[in-house]
């Protein structure tokens, strides 16, 4: 039986972005009857009880998240919605943002409603400048209506939501750097504890949620916990840690495909099914050497891997760090796996905030070495380094404040030890055998 | 109470509220760490000091934790195990070492900073023998105008952001800022915003390795040749705890010593580049006496012969007209000699306070971004009081006379004519060349018969005088200075005065006819019997830190520590 999209039900819609139309199908009476019937706690254990995890890339369980902010304070309070989407490859808030922005309005307003929250800050990237007027128009349509601003649809909450738009850097996308730039400071992740829930933003409890974790919340509230619970896959019972992976996800799907872009389908399809049934199989009638399963940081996954399934455990279970963003890339056969790398440490070394040692120094130092591997200068050691490099930065490790030196270790790790005689091949041809001239550094 | 444990050695840590590091410290133990410096706030970036930490639970087992974690970030309580040479710890210093070293230039041999640099140590302590590093190392432009005190070398910096935290937190300037990302990440400066506030140079003293280089030593010292002694800045009734470093009878440098009594970690940058005039060529060096054919110099046993006898002379014809004037930089020690002297001619000789030297207000740092000090306790202040002892001579004073004469009454007595014999004791600093004295009165001096005057350099007032004795300045002797707060603080002498001049505490003892050498420590006992007041010197030894008004002094001379931070 073909999937029904929840999320993107009316993506495609001709009048999808304005409110009279997301009110003709029925949007905003969720948002209504619960503001009537339940308290914030009631929200909350519904959230909690449906199982649903964040999808900006932890895939932490979002209820839980928010039991975390202390009881009983006196406010204020704040939902911090991340929309700097800017792990590469991935567009799935975008697609939600330029084309629902109502569904995440209210996402917005439900989930503060939860956690008692009295502002939002839609904080979306500099990029998406579409995304940002849209979603402003959608919030000053809402403000006129009377669903945001002082006493929502008649009830006693009051809910402001403020648009801040980033300056373009992949740091603003973990949560304490997305709260220093909303400071207007240097997105530099903060040291934990404390944690956002007790203080973040302006030094006040903050919740930060992706847009796509909000739209769900809509859902959940207007169909229920079971509702949620029938899609996606149950826990493993194996591993009594595992919450499981439920619900809707929004898989972006890039690269050497035919038919790039976004679906919505339940979590847990494997790659191989997103290739070909979604994405139109891999481009120009060439077989995929493998892919990134779910943004860049993830690492990489082969061919023989694609049957892996992608929730919230699946990618772990091959190597890689986890189920990300679920934004596949994939990668033909003629693709050198040098190159794909030297172009993802290119990226890390750019992004990295230069915050800690580890990361700021070993992002550099592994961008060095691969470069000057697809020069055709690698050295026999040089793979034994990146792997060391890759495996000793992190917070895992404990060496880093944030997951971004995870995030750069993982693909370098992955890549060497998944194609490890591509490597041996290329230090023995050199560069010879390159087609294609390497793209730039980036300084 | 509560134990902590490092490397299997317990220690009691009573009720602080310490970090790993701080709880290491007090063990003996030392965790290499660049960014944190107590004084500052905790950003846990460079991690340096990764350790691993593990709870002992009551009944004697010990859960670790699985991963290291930066030591100044993690509190310590009772039962806290930090394991810091562990195979695990070991390999991650030496990983954020191998790191650190991938961009630095390695050249220590131009380097103002080898000697004395954390990057030097820690690699040779914590480090590996060799790099695996076979790729060009960045090198970026250096900035030598970063302020007019501060030179920057880019290359060199492992950002640590130690500078960066100083001008927000402690100057409140915030002129520093750190440009770019990642391994680009510079230290930087706005257009037309140098690192000009008055406490810019300490950056130079919190940088852990060579990248910001004080304009004022650049290139003049190799720092291992470098003699240093503890001692206190002159140059306001703070009195910053400093450490001189001179080498062959030349000062080369100040540098703030940490002490939560005076001032805390820093200093201002008026004093401590305001002591080039103790190197000066100009200073004077033989005691001289005048005559009727003009100035001669003589030994110093006949100028001090020459004295006693024009006062003694004075003294028996009136002695209400006998005048000292002991200046506020001078040591306790001095003014005690000095006053003892004067006494012993009568009960009416006159004792009075020199010109007390203020500018301006009090300067309270941080400051807000108006440039006005921050609301709440300062956590540096620069006073108005440009002098170190001022309440040190006036509890001299006020033993001797039962008050504090200003120098108002003997400029009164002056333009009177009723001053006779005067010894004028001047070691003000900046106004070394007698500028402490009011132009308008200087040809009044012509009326004294017996004017002594002790200087460091030669002045319209040193012209005036009968004899003139060069006198030493407070890095070339030992004694103590009490601050604005009480606080007594030993200084100590980093080379002898030069030529053939001699401390002023030297000249009184001879004057008293008093045999040996001056040595402060003994004085200080034999104050603290006479003054009351300043009984806070009856050991004899004030420690590295000062001893407050009712604390107990050490017994015994402490040594000097090297600090690590």
């Amino acid at each position: 039986m073909a999937y029904e999209p929840v999320l993107l039900g009316r993506a495609n819609k001709a009048d999808s972005t304005s409110l009279e139309g997301y009110r003709r199908d029925g949007g905003y009476e969720t948002l209504g009857r619960i503001l009537k019937e339940m308290t914030c706690d009631q929200v909350t254990e519904a959230v909690k009880s449906s199982g649903l995890r964040g999808r900006g890339g932890a895939g932490f369980p979002t209820g839980l998240k928010w039991t975390f902010l202390p009881k009983g304070h006196p406010g204020p309070i704040y939902l911090c919605v991340n929309v700097d989407e800017s792990e590469p490859c991935t567009f799935n808030n975008r697609v939600l943002v330029e084309k629902d922005p109502h569904q995440v309005l209210e996402g917005i307003a439900l989930s503060a409603y939860a956690v008692k929250a009295s502002t939002a800050y839609f904080y979306i990237r500099y990029e998406y400048g579409a995304g940002m007027r849209i979603m402003q128009k959608a919030i000053d349509e809402a403000y006129a209506a009377g669903i945001l601003g002082k006493n929502i649809l008649g009830s006693n909450y009051s809910l402001d939501v403020f648009i801040h738009r980033g300056a373009g850097a992949y740091i603003c996308g973990e949560e304490t750097g997305l709260i220093e730039s909303l400071e207007g400071k240097r997105a530099w992740p903060r040291i934990k504890p404390p944690f956002p829930a007790i203080e973040g933003a302006f030094r006040k409890p903050t919740i930060v949620n992706n847009p796509e974790t909000l739209a769900n919340v809509v859902h959940i509230l207007q169909k229920g916990s079971d509702w949620f619970k029938s899609i996606g896959v149950p826990p493993d019972p194996k591993n009594p840690r595992d919450p499981g992976s439920y619900g809707p996800k929004l898989y972006c799907i890039s690269g050497h495909v035919n038919s790039p872009g976004v679906v919505e389908l339940p979590l847990g399809v494997t790659v191989r099914q997103l290739i070909t049934d979604h994405g139109g199989g891999v481009w120009k009638g060439k077989k995929a050497k493998g892919c990134i399963p779910g943004g860049n940081s993830m690492g990489v996954m082969t061919e023989a891997e694609f049957d892996t399934p992608l929730d919230f455990n699946g990618p772990g279970r091959v190597g890689c760090l986890g189920l990300g963003t679920g934004a596949v890339t994939v990668f033909d056969e003629d693709t050198s796996i040098v190159d794909v790398l030297h172009n993802l440490c290119r990226f890390f070394q750019h992004e990295s905030c230069g915050q800690c040692t580890p990361c700021r120094e070993g992002t550099g130092w592994m961008f060095k070495i691969i470069d000057r591997f697809a020069k055709g200068q690698g050295r026999g050691e040089d793979l034994a380094v990146l792997e060391e490099i890759a495996d000793k930065i992190g917070i895992m490790p404990g060496t880093t404040i944030c997951g971004l030196a995870d995030g750069a270790g993982w693909p370098v790790k992955n890549a060497i030890r998944k194609f490890r005689p591509e490597f041996e091949k290329y230090i023995q041809d050199g560069s010879s055998k390159r087609s294609k001239p390497l793209p730039m550094a980036a300084h | 109470m509560a134990t902590v444990f490092v490397n299997n050695q317990p220690v009691d840590i009573g009720n602080e509220k310490l970090n790993c590091v701080q709880a290491a410290e007090k063990a003996g133990v030392l965790i290499p760490h660049y960014c944190y410096h107590p004084a500052l706030s905790v950003v846990a970036s460079c991690r340096m000091c990764l350790v691993e930490v593990g709870e002992k639970k009551a009944d004697g087992t010990i859960s670790m934790l699985p991963k290291v974690v930066p030591g100044c970030q993690t509190p310590v309580k009772d039962g806290t195990v930090i394991v810091t040479r562990s195979d695990k710890a070991r390999d991650a210093q030496e990983r954020t070492l191998e790191s650190l070293l991938l961009n630095h230039p390695l050249d220590c041999p131009v380097c103002d900073k080898a000697g004395e640099c954390s990057l030097q140590d820690y690699s040779f302590e914590f480090g590996k023998a060799e790099s695996r590093m076979h790729d060009e190392k960045k090198t970026p432009p250096n900035k030598p105008d970063l302020g007019p005190n501060i030179n920057l070398f880019t290359d060199r910096c492992i950002m640590c952001s130690r500078c960066v935290r100083f001008t927000r937190e402690i100057s409140g300037t915030s002129e520093l800022y750190i440009t770019n990302r990642g391994d680009h990440s510079e230290i930087a400066v706005f257009p037309g915003d140098p690192l000009d506030n008055k406490l810019s140079t300490n950056v130079v003293d919190l940088c852990p390795v060579g990248a910001l280089a004080s304009k004022d030593f650049l290139y003049k010292q190799r720092v291992w040749n470098l003699k240093t002694v503890d001692s206190v800045c002159p140059g306001c009734s703070t009195g910053c705890s400093i450490h001189i470093d001179g080498n062959k009878g030349v000062i080369h440098r100040l540098r703030p010593r940490t002490n939560p009594k005076a001032q805390g970690h820093f200093m201002c940058d008026e004093g401590r580049l305001g002591f080039h005039y103790a190197n000066s060529a100009e200073r004077l060096r033989e005691p001289t006496i005048r005559g009727p054919h003009g100035w001669t110099t003589v030994g110093h046993r006949e100028a001090v012969q020459s004295v006693q006898q024009g006062f003694n002379e004075h003294s028996l014809r009136s002695i209400t007209g006998v005048w000292a004037v002991l200046s506020p930089f001078m040591t306790i020690e001095e003014a005690y000699l000095l006053a003892n002297w004067i006494r012993d001619f009568g009960r009416e000789a006159r004792l009075v306070l020199g010109p007390v030297p203020i500018v301006g207000e009090d300067d309270h740092y941080p400051k807000d971004c108006r440039g006005e000090a921050s609301p709440g306790v300062p956590k540096f202040t620069i006073r108005a009081e440009k002098c170190p002892n001022r309440k040190g001579v006036e509890a001299i004073l006020q033993h001797f006379t039962g008050t504090v004469l200003g120098f108002d009454s003997f400029l009164t007595a002056l333009a009177k004519g009723q001053v006779k014999a005067a010894i004028l004791s001047g070691g003000y600093i900046p106004l070394g060349r007698g500028h402490w004295f009011p132009a308008e009165s200087v040809p009044l001096l012509e009326k004294i018969n017996m004017l002594v005057v002790q200087e460091i350099f030669a002045s319209a007032l040193s012209q005036k005088a009968h004899v003139v004795f060069p006198s030493a300045t407070w890095a070339e002797k030992e004694g103590t200075y009490i601050n604005h707060q009480g606080l007594a603080q030993e200084i100590h002498w980093n080379s002898g005065p030069p030529g053939e001049s001699r401390t002023d505490g030297q000249v009184y003892l001879d004057l008293l006819g008093r045999t040996g050498l001056m040595r402060a420590h003994q004085l200080r006992r034999e104050i603290a019997q006479v003054v009351p007041a300043l009984n806070q010197l009856s050991t004899g030894y004030l420690g590295t830190q000062g001893v407050l008004p009712g604390e107990a002094p050490p017994v015994q001379s402490q040594k000097r520590k090297i600090p690590v931070h």
